[in-house]
């Protein structure tokens, strides 16, 4: 299955390395190879999990999975050549470092996002807990994508801190920590703040925030009625299990009957047991819808980050014109709006000229301050919405592609259950023919 | 009993048959035992089918058969005092003990259990088939739903059925006038009254009070057998119903589910072709679902219903059966006491034997037929389930199909359907 996935994503790569060099090579600061990412540089897997106990921040015993990270040379795969992969073994709460990084330091890219931390739209018979083997295996399949999405995405793909990720087990934690992303993060006030002030939101940009909710809420509900389904079909399958029960019994006291009844008995409870194998599957299905559901919130964070951008643009702006506005007033003396100074004025009197001359230049300044912060915030603003835009396409052909094959991959699954459905209830029929 | 462990899978759904609190809403005295009213049929297609069904394989069973009824026409019939249905019955014979080959009479349920009781007290050890239960179940308010009265008029046509192929039954006087008389109240006056019965009734507990003295080894067996098929039949029924509840949770959350995909598509340009197309397919399954709970219902609910209260019957036959050689039993002992009287004594007693002989030989040659009548069917009804169930899925496969079919026609950008299997 990993191979699948791998497979899939070098496809997706190779349309988007081509959309996506059409428009932002120009704007890569980092040297890339036209068409060239890490995955297909680097063969990346994630091959296993394990427990491990270890004491944690607060010193107290804790048991956690890690996962091991296989990496080889491409060109050593293609050529026929099998070295051993070096490896590194990662925990979950390292590839979260990792992303959180990332979302940091691309604010204009729809980062991947990664298998949910709790096991969530779970139904009743499917446990909860992450220590679960089942739910440790996918979640292995979930960070092996992880990994795979990023390394094959034009822009994070040459990111040193992946890299390090990758190849470097000890000391990663501290380099991550160096780069000061911590920092650079948008606080959530600001950020917030921004949401409900901005004044003039690129309007395509709006409309993905908008669709991020949609994604997010179909998504979520559509999940919820999946689990909900699965529960009750689990029951449906499993009480045919009484039938193989009391076939069996009834079948002890009949004479013409008791054969036929007997073998029914037994197809019945084979059909009891179907249902794991059957909901199993599903979970898959689940999973790759839930990436979707996450991917809408990383799709929302770069719509947010449009908005703070273009906030602080309208914001430096408007500084700047209060300050020339100011300036203008105590260059020419007219008063043009309120202005608290322009009240003292009144009430006590103009200023002595050696004030007013110190307070004209350091406005002065302050302008020449404001123009530059100015510049920059526009550049900041339109480099994040050029770049950011040529992402969303990105992000929105993958989506189309991938729930695509997502949804026929559920009919084959279901498809697979009715075939197994006729066989279980004509191995019946005979069974009941013979009665 | 069996010990079977129970594996971690099952436990939650295993219904533990022996405890009577699972059998709490599903009483055997009820009709209908789950709570909700009987899912409405597609007009009469299905009940044709089934009808047509019976007929045929009863022509198939017996090509001597010279006697055909049918129970249909439900109608309300109003007096003063009461409200009450009247059924059709439509008899069709070439036997020359019938004035005619054809008749039709209107009979109400009342005139069925007369017929019923008659019949058991003329063959006290002959199997007769059991009839409708009498009460609604529990929670039901309107006795005279149409559900209701059609899972009773199939039920009714089954009884009436039954006695007609018997081969002693079906000759019964009271059949006779049940089927062709015009009106049957004056016939209902006559024979044992109430009192008489009441008197039997007393005098079959004085006996059974007394106790058996020894059972033939073939009743003793045959009792074993009633006793546990009847409990397994009882739990097979347990099992339907709680199927059918469990497929009725599962088709609410289905129609719950589909939506959520159309919404969905709402919002969506290229995905929202199959998006729609997936949710048309879930709910599609949902209707064929819809079917098969239908059918479940109309068609195993009722046959191991009639052999549920078939068990009882047995028990009865057993019962009355014991009561006979009882009653013989205890003259017998009265003769070798007594001095008195004992010529007198003498023909009770061998009248009493005589008895006990008819009684044991008509009970074993209906035994027989009895059970090769149950495999049938029991044998057709579950036949019927596993091909419904067959088609269900076959169905649901076909719709998945065509939307799978509309997915690769467009030109696809890889090969979906080979890795995913």
């Amino acid at each position: 299955m990993a191979e699948d996935g791998r497979d899939e994503l070098v496809a997706t790569d190779d349309e988007s390395d081509h959309t996506a060099a059409d428009g932002s090579s120009s704007l890569n600061n980092t040297v890339v190879e036209e068409g060239s990412t890490l995955v297909r540089r680097m063969e990346i897997c994630v091959a296993e999990a394990e427990k491990r106990s270890g004491k944690n921040a607060v010193n107290m015993q804790e048991t956690f999975t890690v996962y091991l990270i296989e990496t080889r040379p491409m060109d050593a795969v293609t050529e026929g050549r099998n070295p051993a992969p070096d490896s590194l073994w990662r925990r979950y709460s390292e590839f979260e470092l990792l992303r959180n990084y990332l979302l940091v330091t691309y604010p204009y890219i729809v980062v991947p996002p990664l298998p949910e931390k709790r096991a969530e739209f779970v139904w009743h018979k499917l446990s909860a807990d992450n220590m679960d083997p089942d739910f440790v295996e996918r979640r292995r399949i979930g960070l092996e994508n992880f990994l795979l999405r990023v390394a094959s995405h034009p822009v994070l793909s040459n990111d040193k801190i992946l890299h390090h990720f990758l190849t470097e087990e000890h000391g990663w934690k501290e380099v991550v920590y160096e780069t000061g992303f911590q920092a650079k993060a948008d606080s959530r006030i600001r950020a917030l703040s921004a949401t409900f002030r901005v004044r003039n939101p690129d309007k395509r940009f709006m409309e993905m925030k908008h669709y991020s909710d949609q994604l997010q809420s179909h998504t979520s509900q559509l999940l919820r009625a999946r689990a909900r389904v699965a529960d009750r079909l689990y029951g449906v399958y499993k009480v045919h299990g009484n039938y193989g029960r009391v076939f069996s019994e009834w079948s002890a006291i009949e004479k013409e009957m008791g054969d036929g009844l007997q073998s029914a008995g037994h197809h019945m409870d084979a059909y009891a047991a179907s249902i794991d194998d059957i909901l199993e599957e599903e979970e898959h299905y689940a999973d790759q819808l839930k990436e979707y559901l996450f991917y809408a919130e990383a799709l929302r964070a770069v719509c947010r980050k449009h908005e703070l951008t273009q906030f602080e643009l309208e914001m430096a702006s408007q500084d700047l014109i209060s300050k020339k506005q100011q300036h203008e007033e105590l260059a020419t003396g007219i008063v043009r709006t309120f202005s608290f100074k322009g009240m003292t004025n009144k009430l006590f009197g103009q200023e002595a000229p050696v004030q007013r001359e110190a307070r004209i230049k350091l406005l002065e300044e302050l302008i020449a301050e404001g123009e530059d912060t100015v510049k920059e915030k526009t550049v900041e603003c339109e480099e994040h919405v050029e770049r950011a835009w040529v992402d969303m396409q990105r992000f929105k052909e993958h989506k189309d592609k991938d729930l695509r094959e997502a949804l026929i991959n559920y009919a084959v699954m279901q498809i697979s259950m009715c075939k197994k459905g006729i066989q279980m209830w004509s191995n019946a029929k005979e069974c009941f023919l013979k009665m | 009993m069996s010990g079977q462990t129970v594996h971690a899978d099952f436990s939650g759904h295993m219904l533990d048959l022996d405890e009577d609190e699972d059998l709490e809403v599903f009483s055997k005295n009820t009709s209908l035992a789950d709570g909700s009213p009987m899912p409405n049929s597609p007009s009469s297609m299905v009940n044709q089918y089934r009808l047509e069904e019976e007929e045929e394989q009863e022509q198939q069973d017996a090509n001597a058969r010279d006697l055909f009824v049918s129970v249909d026409n439900p109608e309300s019939h109003v007096t003063a005092i009461e409200t009450f249905i009247m059924y059709r019955v439509v008899t069709k014979t070439t036997r020359s003990e019938f004035d005619s080959s054809e008749f039709e009479v209107r009979r109400r349920y009342q005139d069925f259990l007369w017929l019923r009781s008659r019949l058991e007290e003329n063959h006290p050890t002959l199997i007769v088939h059991p009839l409708p239960e009498k009460f609604v179940m529990k929670g039901m308010v309107e006795r005279f739903n149409d559900d209701f009265i059609e899972t009773r008029r199939k039920a009714l046509h089954r009884f009436l059925n039954k006695i007609s192929v018997h081969p002693i039954l079906s000759y019964s006087q009271h059949f006779k006038v049940f089927l062709t008389a015009e009106e049957l109240m004056s016939h209902r006056k006559q024979g044992p009254g109430f009192l008489s019965r009441m008197g039997e009734t007393v005098r079959a507990v004085a006996n059974s009070v007394r106790g058996l003295r020894s059972r033939p080894e073939e009743f003793t067996l045959m009792q074993e057998y009633v006793d546990d098929f009847s409990n397994k039949i009882c739990s097979v029924d347990k099992v339907t119903q709680r199927i059918i509840k469990e497929q009725r949770e599962y088709l609410d959350e289905l129609k719950q589910y589909s939506p959520t995909y159309s919404q969905w598509a709402g919002s969506e340009e290229e995905l929202a072709e199959p998006l729609r197309g997936v949710a048309s397919c879930v709910e599609r399954c949902g209707l064929e679902t819809e079917e098969q709970i239908q059918h479940l219902s109309e068609v195993l609910v009722p046959a191991l219903h009639e052999y549920v209260l078939c068990a009882e019957t047995l028990k009865a036959v057993m019962r009355r059966r014991d009561n006979i050689q009882v009653e013989f039993e205890a003259k017998n002992e009265a003769l070798a006491s007594r001095r008195v009287d004992q010529e007198a004594l003498q023909d009770e007693v061998d009248v009493l034997a005589d008895r006990v002989e008819l009684a044991n030989n008509a009970l074993k040659g209906d035994w027989s037929r009895w059970q090769n009548s149950m495999r049938t069917d029991l044998k057709s009804a579950f036949l019927s389930t596993a091909e419904k169930n067959v088609e269900y899925y076959e169905q649901c496969l076909a719709v998945w199909e065509s939307f799978l079919l509309s997915q690769r026609a467009e030109p696809s950008e890889q090969n979906a359907g080979e890795d995913a299997s």
